[in-house]
């Protein structure tokens, strides 16, 4: 079996402060999502918040669910369900955004 | 050679330990596969009592076996048990779960008990469907398009929407399963390039599982609260699209046929090397080809909507991109004839199957393409020509790769060698009883004659009468080897570690293997179909 | 640092026996939660999928909708996740440097927060229902303007079944959640969890954070679509 006094098998340890940090702009910018959804934006009001969100989740996957520090194949993995969802979100949408575009006005 | 006189048995998976708590408690991936093994017989004898009496009820033009009520149960319920609980388990459940370890060359599956949970989900799920059916059955058809489901039928769906949900999960758990053990499990030198070509089907298929699996679950969960609490998140009246919910459904559903092809795929790689003896032509061709497959698969779902009221356009993408997905199949088919060219070609009974196969999933891939065909496929859908080419592919393919896989690794399973000559008739019947049912098929559907309809024009009779009479010889062709493979459990002649002089890590250790599979963790330095410097004789490792 | 005889034998215990090493099992572990967490992604997408549809489609009964959620509730709500998620990360590090007190401590705070969010839904919940904004025979939508009055109730009962739906579906995760927590809490209390043996309380960590992660996408979605009056 492995010499266990030379084998580390202890994660990499995050300094706390790092995830003080992360949790600090989380918060404000979830200040900044409502504030932004006062504002009069009109078709950009849903592109903010979703980036607003995104760059939230984002942090939290990247820090507090350690893929930072995390193996290649972990990355993959996210990147994977990220590109499903755009599958099923975008090849949905082609036929609801084209619907229309042929309808029928007579005989 | 077989004698008389018993021998001590060496210990191995099925003796370590007896006792009904020993098979509904283990962890070992060989006993859930055999579990496995016996309720997923158990669901195809149901569902195939279902289709008897579908074909029963054809014998006649008139609706006159059944009310037409029943007869939308009949089938249904034929579709529900044989997709979900038949056809989407069987290779990779059954003997996914028996190999992938082995051809690794790892103890056990990543997580042995996740799988443990997965047979249970298996069986909650599959009660749950089955006392739906028997209370009262359910009539949507398999594909529960809404709002007939959400809101018009008055028969069992939230119980059978449950049921498969559940089932659901325990795909997905074994999906996950799969996936991490071929990550992080391999042997020592077991690269992915020297991983056999059923690990890379079923890794590819368990893709699918994972990332198909749960959209379906959603969306029946969806369909159940709608038909529980009036909501019309599907239903027009209520301001609901019914469209939705077919593109959620087959968004997996279209996927799912690839779950069930793939493993099946992946047994065929197997065979046609081994009796063949070569190595499988363009393997890495092969590898990439499950995993276009899984990928492209996803993209294609709409194509089973395009008379549902899709905008054109959707439809003309979808349709493209149907055409790309065969290509990645006839790659593999044609590596696989180019396998056999120059090889030293045996027909044993997997073969046989393996033949089959690739002649049959060769004719319903192609009617596929057909039916991609915008033009073509108005004027066929929902006829018997759709009936016909999924049969093709399922049947045709996907229940002879698992019989060919059945067959070819029995030996390792149970020990015990099945017997050549019942078993070659078998296959022959199942080829000729598969081909009398349902090519008349093809015909009737170009004609015009509708699925789904218990009665028809007496103009039809003379094909569904055919197509009957060869599901009874199909029948008889899939009764033999239950007959067979039982005999064989107690009088069939004891196999060695490689009956066949395989190549792989299965092969290296006992039939049946031991509880922990190898004695010592083998390390890989050969490549994959190694058939070159294959010795004669057998080989085992450790032991 | 240095490990412990104690420790290691801990850990050894813990070793199950198809695994080389702890290290296979540990990084085998993780990659299957985070395949576990794939599928999650997908279950939850197929209800994100759905409002993407029908928001495209009724704008306008969507945002009627929306007017009826209480956003001061919804942004506490995600102030509380977000706090959890800080306490369970640290959680898992106290884990990691061998402070099972600390890590107690933290997941128990992690707990409340938990609670918290659960009691501010409840609230919604229940004021939601007393207006019979759920979907079904009783709903009745009102958008208590009486210059204007609901343009399209039917579209906006579909925006309430996805509402009901998305966030039930995450309260579910979330009471799921408080139960595994609770469970390290009470194993992590018998001295389960060393440096080298942490792993249950990793994954259970990054199940509770993407938990986390679906509310960030709920909240704007269904509280925030074009809110413009505030409160």
């Amino acid at each position: 079996m492995a010499n266990h006094s030379e084998h580390d098998y202890v994660g990499h340890i995050i300094p706390s402060k790092i995830y003080y940090v992360i949790w600090a702009i989380l918060m404000i910018g979830t200040a900044i999502t409502v504030f932004a959804a006062t504002l009069e934006l009109g078709i950009f009001n849903i592109v903010v918040a979703l980036l607003i969100a995104t760059f939230k989740g984002t942090l939290v996957v990247l820090f507090f669910m350690h893929l930072r520090y995390s193996t290649k194949l972990t990355m993959v993995t996210v990147i994977a369900s990220i590109f499903w969802l755009f599958i099923l979100f975008s090849l949905t949408m082609t036929d609801y955004i084209t619907r229309a575009w042929s309808t029928y006005t007579g005989r | 050679m077989a004698t008389a006189v018993q021998t001590v048995e060496r210990e191995n998976y099925l003796n370590s330990n007896y006792g009904i708590k020993s098979w509904l408690l283990t962890t070992d991936h060989k006993r859930i596969a055999i579990l496995y093994l016996i309720s997923i017989t158990a669901m195809f004898w149901i569902g195939g009592f279902f289709a008897m009496m579908i074909r029963l009820e054809l014998l006649t033009p008139a609706g006159d076996l059944v009310s037409s009520d029943t007869y939308n149960k009949l089938f249904t319920m034929h579709g529900i048990i044989m997709v979900f609980f038949f056809l989407i388990p069987s290779v990779p459940a059954v003997l996914g779960n028996f190999l992938i370890p082995l051809m690794v060359g790892a103890k056990d599956l990543a997580f042995p008990r996740v799988n443990l949970l997965s047979w249970y989900l298996y069986i909650i799920g599959g009660t749950t469907a089955l006392v739906a059916m028997i209370t009262g059955g359910v009539d949507t058809g398999w594909t529960f398009y809404t709002p007939f489901s959400t809101t018009y039928s008055n028969t069992h769906v939230i119980g059978a929407a449950v049921g498969i949900f559940i089932t659901g999960f325990s795909s997905i758990l074994t999906g996950l399963n799969f996936i991490v053990t071929i990550h992080r499990m391999r042997a020592p030198g077991m690269t992915w390039r020297r991983l056999p070509l059923f690990c890379w089907s079923n890794y590819a298929a368990a893709l699918i599982m994972i990332l198909g699996t749960p959209v379906i679950a959603i969306t029946l969960l969806l369909v159940a609260f709608e038909r529980a609490f009036h909501i019309g998140v599907f239903n027009p009246a209520l301001g609901g699209d019914p469209l939705l919910f077919q593109h959620l459904f087959w968004f997996y559903s279209h996927p799912a046929v690839y779950i069930m092809i793939l493993p099946g795929m992946g047994v065929i790689s197997e065979i046609i090397a081994c009796f063949s003896r070569k190595r499988v032509f363009g393997y890495e061709f092969v590898a990439l080809a499950s995993i276009a497959i899984a990928v492209l698969g996803f993209l294609v779902w709409a194509h089973h909507m395009f008379v549902a009221g899709i905008s054109v356009y959707a439809a003309l993408v979808f349709s493209l991109l149907s055409y790309l997905v065969a290509i990645p199949s006839a790659v593999k088919v044609f590596n696989w004839t180019a396998t056999l060219y120059k090889g030293s070609i045996r027909f044993e009974t997997p073969m046989l199957y393996a033949f089959g196969f690739i002649g049959l999933f060769t004719i319903g891939g192609l009617t596929g393409v057909f039916l991609a065909s915008l033009g073509l496929d108005v004027h066929v859908t929902d006829t018997y020509f759709v009936v016909a080419h999924f049969h093709y592919v399922m049947v045709g393919g996907m229940v002879m790769a698992y019989m060919a896989g059945l067959h070819f690794w029995w030996p390792k399973m149970t020990g015990r060698m099945y017997p050549e000559g019942w078993a070659k008739l078998s296959a022959l019947l199942v080829f000729v009883g598969f081909n009398t049912t349902f090519f008349p098929q093809f015909i009737l559907g170009y004609m015009g004659s509708p699925r789904r309809y218990h009665a028809y024009p007496p103009e039809f009779q003379v094909l569904n009468v055919l197509s009957t009479a060869g599901a009874s010889i199909l029948a008889v062709g899939y009764v033999l080897p239950m007959i067979y493979f039982l005999w064989s459990l107690r009088y069939g002649e004891p196999a060695g570690p490689n009956p066949y002089n395989a190549v792989g890590l299965e092969w290296m250790t006992p039939s049946p293997p031991p509880t922990h599979n190898f004695d010592e963790t083998p390390v890989v330095t050969w490549e994959a179909y190694d058939y070159e410097h294959q010795p004669q004789e057998e080989v085992t490792v450790g032991h | 640092m240095a490990t412990s005889e104690v420790e290691i034998q801990v850990a050894e215990r813990a070793l199950q026996h198809h695994f080389a090493d702890m290290e296979q099992q540990k990084e085998t572990s993780t990659f299957g939660m985070w395949m576990f967490l794939l599928t999650e992604i997908m279950f939850f997408g197929g209800l994100f999928c759905a409002y993407l549809v029908y928001r495209s489609s009724y704008y306008h009964a969507f945002v009627e909708g929306s007017q009826k959620m209480n956003i001061w509730l919804g942004a506490t709500n995600t102030a509380v996740l977000i706090c959890s998620s800080l306490t369970m990360a640290l959680g898992v590090r106290a884990a990691q440097m061998a402070k099972p007190k600390l890590m107690i401590v933290l997941l128990l705070i992690t707990i409340l927060f938990g609670l918290g969010f659960l009691g501010i839904k409840a609230v919604e919940y229940h004021e939601h229902w007393t207006n019979h904004e759920f979907p079904g025979p009783n709903f009745h939508f009102q958008t208590g303007d009486p210059e204007h009055p609901a343009s399209d109730p039917q579209h906006t009962e579909i925006y309430f079944s996805l509402y009901w739906a998305m966030t039930g579906l995450h309260a579910l995760h979330m009471v799921i959640g408080v139960g595994l927590v609770s469970w390290i809490v009470i194993v992590g209390a018998m001295g389960a969890f060393t440096p080298e043996y942490y792993n249950p309380v990793e994954n259970v960590g990054l199940y509770w954070h993407f938990v986390d992660l679906v509310w960030i996408y709920l909240f704007p979605l269904l509280y925030l679509i074009s809110h413009k009056h505030g409160g």
